[in-house]
């Protein structure tokens, strides 16, 4: 049998349920954590992340619109087709971070752990953020909680799968649209799940992801008016979060600080009610 | 160019009409994409966006519309921006002729208001019908008209009862400028926009507009370069200047400002001006006015920023 020919790859972002190219032009290299090459990745400028806010802001129409019941059973069916692909996953995963088989697919099977997990939220959050409020006057009084719009996050640097899921599923087990910057180093994994999330009935524009240096696209989307949240996990120089910060107050937006916390641990609701607005209704009693 | 130039005659119409030269639509699609390749940054950029904000016709059109909403429209064309007084205003408001009187009584003659006329946007009624309706938008305040052409009788090759119409509705006009409707979108072809273009101008129109904006195609940058080179050849023939109003379809900032392009390297910058180009538009407004705040302020600006029509 001949040789075959190598299958170069030269990967694209993740905008609007498309894979377009960076509009840049641009690409860089990705290693293994070993330093040989793996693949290319496009480099995305600040106008791919204007072009995935406003995406995102189509997506957030729809997503934000379906019924909460609805968004759980397509989150589950990401966890559904990520199943299906554990073996990819799990060498991504592997290549990317150094670490053992079975470290990899410990990981990748936390990831579609987590996803389940967020799946399962996303018609339980009215119970457990909203209340009906005892008020002095003949009125009912609810408040409940809202998606609040298109959130810019960074994914962490390290775990480039188990952070990533982390990140975005609370994003938009809430109803809110995301664009989310990949880790710099190791962004097969996400790459990976672009093509999952392609293929899962998640509305085009729900989920934008771009690969690249998030100092570079960062600064763009934290001042950006359009973007209602910014999740600040993957940026690791502090000077560049304090200024994120500053950027985003400007638009009033909420930010999610620099953190480095055990993935593996249990989740919480903390990431859901950071992207949630609480809208509070007074409804006037019947006689 | 054709030397002499047509008398009113159906045959005369004809055999002028005919004669025109064809027109090269591959080249057509081709100048247009070499032309949108352009690189318009920074000061050229700003002064773009306020050169295509004082072109826009800002218009409402549909069965919908209130004296509220025409007044809201009112107070937006006179100050697109509130929160940047620097911002200019619009060319013109757009209306419907019953909404001429509301329209008129909020811009006073700050900014001109067009109506649409003539059994917009079908233009499927008698003479006598289009021509009350014209007469009524101007008695109310309309300073600008906008008819629609018989698109059934042109195509049927009556060049002449279209040439008569706008006659016609030219002379209801009084004082008010005439913007004639070819809707290229049903003309289907190239070689017909340039042959309409040049029957509205004989006919004395002071605007040749591509597009109602109730039919898909409405304007696109092939058909608009077409008209640009008819009104450019009709001033070397004539020595009269013609405007034209790309209407429909256009949303963007980026796609505006292809067309400025596509107008200073087709007709020169004499056409640069709101007397002789007009956007008509009302969802591009919103796009040039964040625009225009992506450049004040530096970051990008989102639609919670400027009005919901």
């Amino acid at each position: 049998m001949s040789e075959r020919i190598e299958v170069r790859k030269t990967y694209k972002l993740f905008i609007g349920g498309a894979f377009p190219r960076s509009e840049s032009g641009r690409s860089y290299e990705v290693a293994a954590a070993d330093g040989t090459f793996l693949a290319n990745a496009a480099k995305a400028s600040r106008k791919d992340a204007r072009d995935a806010v406003l995406a995102a802001r189509k997506g957030f129409i729809a997503w934000s619109a379906a019924t909460a019941y609805n968004r759980g059973q397509v989150l589950y069916r990401v966890a559904e087709v990520m199943e299906g692909r554990r073996g990819q996953f799990a060498a991504d995963v592997q290549a990317a971070e150094g670490c053992a088989a079975r470290d990899a697919q410990a990981q990748v099977d936390a990831a579609i752990d987590r996803w389940v997990w967020y799946a399962g939220w996303t018609d339980k959050l009215a119970q457990a953020l909203g209340s009906a409020n005892p008020v002095a006057g003949p009125y009912f009084n609810f408040s409940l909680p809202e998606p609040t719009g298109v959130v810019a996050a960074s994914a962490p640097q390290d775990s480039s799968l188990l952070g990533l899921v982390s990140v975005v599923a609370p994003i938009v087990a809430a109803g809110n649209a995301a664009v989310v910057i990949a880790s710099h180093g190791r962004p097969l994994p996400a790459i990976t799940l672009t093509e999952v999330l392609a293929t899962s009935d998640v509305p085009a524009g729900t989920i934008n992801v771009l690969t690249g240096d998030p100092a570079e696209s960062m600064p763009w989307l934290a001042s950006h008016a359009d973007v209602n949240a910014l999740d600040l996990t993957g940026i690791v120089d502090p000077e560049l979060a304090a200024t994120l910060e500053r950027d985003a107050a400007g638009t009033v937006k909420r930010v999610r600080r620099p953190e480095r916390p055990d993935w593996y641990g249990t989740p919480s609701l903390s990431r859901l009610r950071g992207v949630l607005e609480t809208k509070t209704v007074w409804h006037p009693l019947g006689v | 160019m054709t030397a002499t130039l047509p008398d009113a005659s159906p045959a005369s119409l004809r055999r002028f009409l005919h004669g025109l030269p064809g027109v090269d639509e591959v080249g057509a699609h081709g100048r247009v994409a070499m032309l949108g390749t352009r690189s318009i940054k920074n000061q050229a950029k700003a002064w773009a966006i306020d050169l295509a904000i004082r072109m826009v016709d800002l218009t409402t059109l549909e069965g919908m519309d209130t004296p509220g909403k025409v007044r809201a429209l009112c107070a937006k064309a006179l100050r697109p921006d509130p929160t940047d007084p620097t911002t200019p205003s619009v060319a013109a408001v757009c209306v419907y002729g019953d909404l001429v009187q509301v329209a008129r009584e909020v811009v006073g003659d700050r900014v001109h208001v067009a109506a649409v006329a003539t059994a917009f946007p079908s233009g499927r009624a008698s003479l006598a019908v289009k021509l009350m309706d014209t007469r009524e938008a101007v008695a109310a305040g309309a300073d600008e008209i906008d008819m629609v052409i018989d698109r059934g009788a042109f195509l049927a090759g009556d060049f002449a009862l279209v040439h008569d119409e706008i006659v016609a509705v030219k002379d209801a006009c009084g004082p008010a400028h005439l913007k004639v409707i070819l809707e290229t979108g049903e003309l289907r072809t190239l070689d017909n926009v340039r042959r309409a273009s040049w029957l509205a101008m004989l006919a004395g129109a002071d605007f040749i507009k591509t597009s109602t904006g109730k039919v898909v195609p409405a304007a696109t940058p092939h058909v608009t370069l077409v008209m640009l080179e008819a009104v450019r050849d009709f001033e070397q023939a004539t020595g009269r200047r013609v405007g034209v109003k790309a209407a429909g379809g256009i949303r963007t900032s980026k796609d505006a400002i292809k067309y400025l392009v596509l107008v200073n390297e087709t007709v020169g910058d004499a056409w640069l001006d709101p007397d002789h180009f007009r956007f008509g538009a009302s969802t591009l407004l919103n796009d040039l006015l964040q625009q225009r705040q992506r450049m004040a302020t530096g970051h990008y600006s989102g639609p919670d920023y400027v009005t919901i029509d």
